[in-house]
């Protein structure tokens, strides 16, 4: 199998599904924008522009990393605590002194990055699902968290609170590093070994492996990514608040949003097919529901539904486009296009075992 | 990885000895639940007498419960997050409908089950037709329902229904010998589990199986897949409500009732050899999965363990029962498998020979044009989805 044939195709794809996302919200913001002038508010006065980038860049950093190992077919639940864990580090270490930073950010992202290798080599040396493996290691900083820290802690000296705080024009400048970040995967993914390394695996783990990769590879690096993008979501939070919290990762509730941001960013929850900019727009779309919800002033309870009503209505507006294109890619490889009659499934059904076989290490 | 397969047989010997048609492959949750119930009973003698043990098993039905239903929807190969919504959101229908009434039970219990049928259904059919990936539907469900009834009950606890209702989950049949008390909870969870082991057992319930298995193949040998789909998602639902039903008279009325259920029930479920991805399992070890997760607690409750420090030792033995059967018993799974079609002695070849041979006969039947094997590319690759998603 060349290289240069899946390559493009996969290019394409990406490009699709970037642009359904992009036209979604591109709906949402004309709605968003209708709804709030009745409420007698401009949509795009740079005060709410910047409200709604604010709001997107806590989410955006940890929906990345969550983006890179969702491409790998795994699930990353964990990053709930790891942001909790990263603020508190950070806090912690800094204690109001700014000559500590460089020392904080150091240790926070290294204990992430531990954490996510951690979960890498649970996922694939011990064979845990990863949906079950993140639960497992986020359940344990959990218990650590509940142990150790009994509320707010540390102190973060106004030095590194300004990059929560300030912003060039109505852009803040943490949602300017969400979107560097955001550059540095994007080139990760599209140039790299690894970052085509994680497509071929999230795609299909055998053709992978029989094809020469050494499949643990990159579902490992994508989970230390995604812990450290999660810090980094944490070390915003403690910038913004001034202190670290053992509850920041809860409140958001970010590991089903992020999840749920990358998959209405039309990455597929099955691995292989997907885009970091997708993902951004998946935030972006949240960012302006959360944002026109608060401006209206709608009940907070009542967030959660329509939050929930957005989620699925989003992606069932494109959900059956992906399944669509994932099949193309399985035949194309250069078998024929099978005949679905009685007869030829049988044979397959036989044939399966001996694929399942294969699977053994 | 040879040593580890070699010792299983002779370590297993016994258990497959004795129940080999009994006891699944994945039997491992059944000898984790023996060894923390004996050490449960170790440390607290008095845990061993029956009417202590009958008060574990009415303390667990809710979450055996909720991870039968649970149970159908993983081994169709989807997931149900919204579980944990569901059973808030009957605690609370329970509470504000039926009051001090108690003529109202009945009525207000059959409103409940059909709700929890309507979920279900909402959930089965957008997974069906609108192709949306169960994750994200029961995840959408999950935010909605909850956000509905908190802003129904303004986010504090209200109502508390007739106390003949709550009778459900805290009273039971007084007066039996032995056990002096048989409460209706352990009564409802064995009349769940019974049916939920007979209509496993139907043609519908391995229909189900099979559709998680490979939904291809089940297309092929004509499932209607959107049905059975839904049904699994109806039947999850519905358990969440009969769990919701018993934990209205054993813990009442709040809306933090039910609370992060979906997750135990998915352990639950996991931790009782079933793979996420769907095709493998038993309804039983699933069962057997929430009274081991239950029974891990209790024992660190006993042994004292800071309760700050439950959810790392929980953390640390999902991890490691799940790696523990991921790597053996799938291995034996697999060695087993192989018996019936091909020829290998139990044991000794597989292992090493299996990833030379199998790709080297693959790539063959791909090359030779006549094999009617053209199909095999996507039931195989469906299968390599179940491997990654499931692997367990």
């Amino acid at each position: 199998m060349s290289t240069a044939t899946p390559t493009a195709r996969r290019r394409r794809g990406r490009l699709d599904s970037s642009l359904v996302v992009g036209i979604a919200l591109v709906v949402v913001i004309a709605i968003g924008a209708v709804l709030v002038a009745t409420v007698g508010r401009n949509f795009f006065s740079p005060g709410n522009i910047r409200d709604i980038l604010t709001g997107m860049s806590v989410l955006g950093f940890v929906a990345i990393g969550q983006t890179l190992v969702v491409l790998c077919a795994s699930l990353d639940l964990s990053v709930l605590y790891v942001i909790s864990l990263s603020s508190l580090i950070a806090a912690d270490l800094m204690a109001g002194n700014p000559a500590n930073i460089p020392l904080a950010l150091a240790a926070s992202l290294g204990v992430a990055g531990l954490i996510g290798l951690a979960n890498g080599l649970i996922v694939t040396k011990l064979k845990v699902n990863g949906f079950i493996a993140t639960l497992g290691t986020g359940l344990i900083i959990k218990g650590f968290l509940d142990s150790n820290y009994k509320g707010t802690s540390g102190d973060v000296p106004m030095e590194f609170r300004l990059i929560g705080a300030t912003g060039l024009g109505p852009v803040p400048v943490s949602t300017i590093l969400m979107l560097a970040v955001a550059v540095l995967v994007w080139l990760f993914l599209s140039r790299t070994r690894t970052g085509h390394h994680i497509y071929a695996v999230g795609g299909n783990e055998q053709v992978a492996r029989l094809s020469g990769i050494r499949t643990a590879r990159p579902v490992i690096v994508a989970h230390v990514l995604c812990s450290m993008s999660a810090a980094l979501a944490g070390l915003l939070l403690a910038s913004r608040s001034g202190v670290g919290n053992p509850t920041f990762g809860a409140q958001g509730g970010y590991d089903l949003l992020s999840i749920a941001a990358v998959v209405l960013g039309g990455t597929l929850l099955l691995g292989g097919r997907g885009s970091v900019w997708g993902t951004i727009g998946g935030v972006a779309i949240f960012a302006v529901v959360d944002n026109v919800m608060s401006v209206m002033q709608v009940n907070p309870f009542l967030k959660d539904v329509v939050r929930g009503i957005v989620i699925v209505a989003a992606v069932a507006v494109y959900a059956s486009r992906s399944v669509e294109r994932r099949r193309p890619r399985f035949d194309g490889g250069g078998a024929p296009p099978p005949a679905p009659s009685p007869a030829t499934a049988e044979p397959a059904a036989s044939a399966e075992p001996a694929s399942a076989e294969g699977g053994v290490r | 990885m040879t040593a580890a397969t070699e010792l299983r047989p002779s370590a297993g010997q016994r258990l497959a000895g004795l129940a080999r048609t009994l006891i699944s492959p994945r039997g491992a949750v059944f000898l984790l639940l023996v060894l923390l119930l004996v050490a449960i009973a170790v440390l607290n003698p008095s845990f061993a007498e029956p009417s202590q043990f009958i008060r574990f098993i009415q303390r667990v039905a809710p979450v055996a419960i909720v991870a039968i239903g649970q149970y159908f929807v993983i081994v169709g190969g989807e997931f149900d997050l919204s579980m944990g919504s569901v059973v808030t959101a009957q605690v609370v229908i329970a509470g504000n409908l039926i009051g001090q009434d108690e003529s109202k039970a009945l009525p207000v219990l059959a409103l409940m089950l059909g709700f929890g049928a309507v979920i279900g259904l909402v959930n089965g059919l957008i997974v069906s037709f609108l192709k949306v990936p169960s994750f994200i539907v029961t995840l959408g469900m999950m935010l909605a329902l909850l956000g509905a009834v908190l802003y129904w009950t303004g986010g504090a606890a209200t109502g508390n229904p007739a106390d003949g209702f709550r009778e459900i989950g805290r009273g039971g049949i007084r007066g039996i010998p032995v056990i002096d008390i048989l409460p209706w909870s352990v009564v409802i969870l064995v009349v769940v589990l019974a049916l939920a082991v007979w209509f496993a057992r139907r043609p519908f319930g391995r229909t189900i199986i099979a559709l998680g298995d490979n939904p291809t193949t089940a297309r092929f040998s004509g499932t209607r897949s959107w049905w059975v789909k839904t049904s699994t998602f109806m039947i999850s639902s519905l358990s969440a409500t009969v769990a919701g039903v018993l934990l209205v008279g054993y813990a009442g009325v709040h809306p933090s009732v039910g609370r992060g259920y979906e997750f135990t029930a998915i352990t639950a479920v996991v931790l009782g050899g079933v793979v996420l991805g769907g095709g493998r399992g038993w309804v039983v070890a699933a069962a057997a999965g929430a009274f081991a997760l239950e029974a891990l607690f209790t024992l660190l409750n006993f042994a004292g363990v800071p309760s700050t420090y439950r959810d790392a030792v929980q953390g640390a033995i999902i991890i490691l029962a799940v790696a523990y059967s991921a790597t053996t018993f799938r291995a034996r799974r697999r060695g087993r498998a192989l018996e019936a079609p091909v020829v290998p002695p139990p044991g000794a070849p597989p292992p090493a020979a299996a990833p030379e041979t199998s790709p080297a006969s693959g790539a063959k039947t791909d090359d030779s044009p006549e094999t009617p094997a053209t199909p095999a590319p996507i039931p195989s690759t469906q299968r390599a989805d179940n491997e990654t998603k499931g692997g367990s």
